[in-house]
């Protein structure tokens, strides 16, 4: 796939890499040695943290049911209307009740890398005292809120997949198709990026590395560090860093999108018929649902109600405002006309390209990564996708995955502290990690290609096992019909 | 008897409801159509995807109306209705053959 960049956007890209250059030379040279870490605190419940970590799992909620389920409802055909709605709210609901059954589980214990286990299966042993750790040493949250905020997420990342098959994707074939998702795509996927063993367990063991004496408590006490260390995922262990989902949920969907819309083939009279949204109106009330709710999805995804959070808050208001009106800009030049659904389109590449950078990157890295991720998005969308003429209905590739690839790559660049990013806490030493940009971009790239291959060649398995079973499109005359009458014997609007 | 048939843009509707009314036509048909003619259509475009919309929304009224009256009602449409663009509409004329009052089954002149 070749495409040409616009040249404001490849002008901004080498500043923003000369930077870069410089202050990470300006930074090696300021290293200081490491200081023994102080004794953490015990463990404590900040009443705030929790309280917030509970608005922040609504808030998600909200930006599935109803945000994206209307921001896609709107642009579908009015026969489709329900069926688009339906798509939405069942995945959420069947992912909620995986998620407690084995989901948390495989997605966050110890076990393997690249999945975690089922000593948690049907939420075993999750108590009203157990704690889930946050990034601050001694602070933690309730384990059953780090369960319902994280499970917000589970649901949320395969809801984005039904936009690229809307409008011709059998309902049967979505009831298999999502679970299946989520237990063979996501919830490894969430493992690699996320699982980790958290501060306290490396504090600690790095403290008794600096406590042991010379000779075998040394050793030992190093083995104990290293393995602390590597009770993460695989991604986590290479040092990629992924604030929100970035990679877990945008890149995984919009592949997984994407190989679907391939292997469903186009819906019929695409290119030919009129397919215009339906209701731009509920499109515009989906899109600023998101935006809401999104401020938990990444201000949540901090944890704690701290600063952090506050740096990810602003961010998510930064990059999406700039997104929005860079896309509306470039669509006013390039097609004459600024239209609301390229402002809304803009404003969800601006919060998907923000998520991974959120806790990362400062308000102007936000503030630039908004600027260039409108303008990508909207070639995608636009050329890219009328250039293959696949039928991504909704372009949850064009803006989901390509929108995700920006930001995961441009938050190996914004965390660096000298561009204003708040850098890469090292636990082990207690204090922001040196920033050496080729390292993290490597990380950041490997990243990508990993949920790229997981969920693209997962999903074609889990499409092609769906067909088999059930099959996965609908027949011609119901698609004629449309879904809301053929699958689920009700219409949107009577008219 | 005639029918008096009139294409307009759907702004007009109560302009020429209202000329029709000034000289004593008792009540009319309007029905929300689309077509084209010398107006041509325009582009939506969404996202990606560019549509030429060739069909545009006008108002079609049907007028029952007797023989002698129908110039003055044909030059009431005009007079009202025009706006001197392409896209202001066309009048066609039918003969009526038969007209019942259902309430009271009175018939022809009596029924219009």
């Amino acid at each position: 796939m070749t495409f040409k960049l616009n040249s404001r956007v490849v002008l901004g890209l080498a500043a923003l890499a000369a930077g870069v250059l410089i202050s990470d030379w300006a930074l090696a040279q300021a290293a200081a040695p490491a200081a023994a870490p102080a004794a953490p605190p015990a463990p404590t419940f900040n009443k705030g943290d929790n309280a917030w970590m509970l608005t922040s799992s609504v808030l998600v909620l909200l930006m599935t049911i109803p945000g994206l389920a209307l921001f896609y409802g709107g642009m579908v055909r009015p026969k489709n209307m329900l069926s688009v709605l339906m798509h939405v709210f069942y995945t959420v609901c069947i992912v909620t009740v995986i998620w407690v059954i084995y989901g948390y589980s495989l997605a966050f214990t110890g076990g393997s890398p690249y999945v975690g286990g089922f000593s948690k299966a049907f939420l075993m042993g999750v108590t009203l005292d157990s704690q889930a750790a946050t990034f601050s040493n001694g602070a933690t949250i309730h384990e059953y809120i780090y369960i319902c905020f994280q499970m917000t997420f589970a649901a949320i990342t395969p809801a984005l997949i039904v936009g690229a098959f809307a409008e011709r994707m059998k309902f049967s074939a979505v009831v298999l198709f999502i679970p299946l998702w989520v237990t063979f795509v996501y919830f490894p996927i969430a493992h690699m990026v996320w699982y980790w063993a958290g501060p306290d367990a490396i504090t600690d063991a790095a403290k008794a590395v600096a406590a042991a004496a010379d000779g075998a408590a040394k050793t030992a006490a190093q083995a104990k560090l290293d393995e602390v260390m590597a009770d993460a995922g695989q991604v986590f262990i290479w040092g990629a860093i992924d604030f929100a989902g970035g990679t877990v949920v945008h890149i995984n969907s919009g592949i997984a999108g994407l190989v679907g819309a391939l292997l469903i083939g186009k819906r019929l009279g695409y290119g030919k018929e009129v397919m215009a949204p339906h209701s731009l109106t509920l499109s515009m009330v989906g899109a600023s649902l998101l935006w809401v709710g999104w401020f938990g999805f990444n201000a949540g995804s901090n944890l704690e109600a701290n600063g952090g959070a506050a740096l990810a808050m602003i961010n998510s208001f930064v990059a999406t405002a700039a997104a929005a009106l860079a896309w509306m800009f470039a669509e006013w030049a390039v097609k004459g006309k600024p239209s609301l659904l390229g402002a809304i389109s803009g404003c969800v590449a601006g919060l998907v390209a923000v998520t991974p950078a959120s806790g990362y990157s400062g308000p102007m890295g936000a503030l630039v990564l908004g600027l260039i991720v409108g303008p990508v998005c909207f070639f995608f969308v636009t050329t890219v996708k009328n250039a293959f003429r696949y039928d991504d209905a909704l372009d949850v590739f064009g803006v989901h995955c390509i929108g995700g690839i920006v930001g995961a790559i441009g938050t190996g660049i914004l965390v660096n502290p000298a561009l204003g990013g708040a850098g890469i806490m090292d636990y082990t030493v207690g204090k922001i990690a040196d920033y050496d940009m080729a390292t993290q971009l490597i990380a950041q790239f490997k990243a990508v290609l990993t949920t790229l291959v997981w969920s693209g060649v997962g999903s074609a398995i889990i499409y092609k096992v769906v067909d088999v079973l059930v099959g996965l499109r609908v027949p011609a005359e119901a698609e004629r019909e449309g879904l809301d009458i053929t699958a689920h014997g009700e219409r949107a609007y009577t008219m | 008897m005639k029918i008096v048939m009139a294409i307009i843009k759907p702004f007009k509707l109560d302009e020429v409801r209202d000329a029709l009314t000034s000289i004593g036509v008792q009540g009319m048909t309007v029905t929300e159509v689309k077509g084209y003619g010398r107006q041509k259509g325009h582009t939506e475009i969404y996202r990606g995807a560019e549509y030429a919309v060739s069909f545009l929304p006008k108002i079609k009224i049907e007028v029952a109306v007797d023989t002698k009256q129908v110039d003055k009602v044909i030059s009431a449409i005009t007079n009202a209705a025009k706006t001197g663009q392409i896209g202001d509409g066309k009048i066609f004329v039918f003969n009526l053959d038969n007209a019942v009052r259902i309430r009271t089954g009175e018939t022809d002149a009596a029924a219009l």
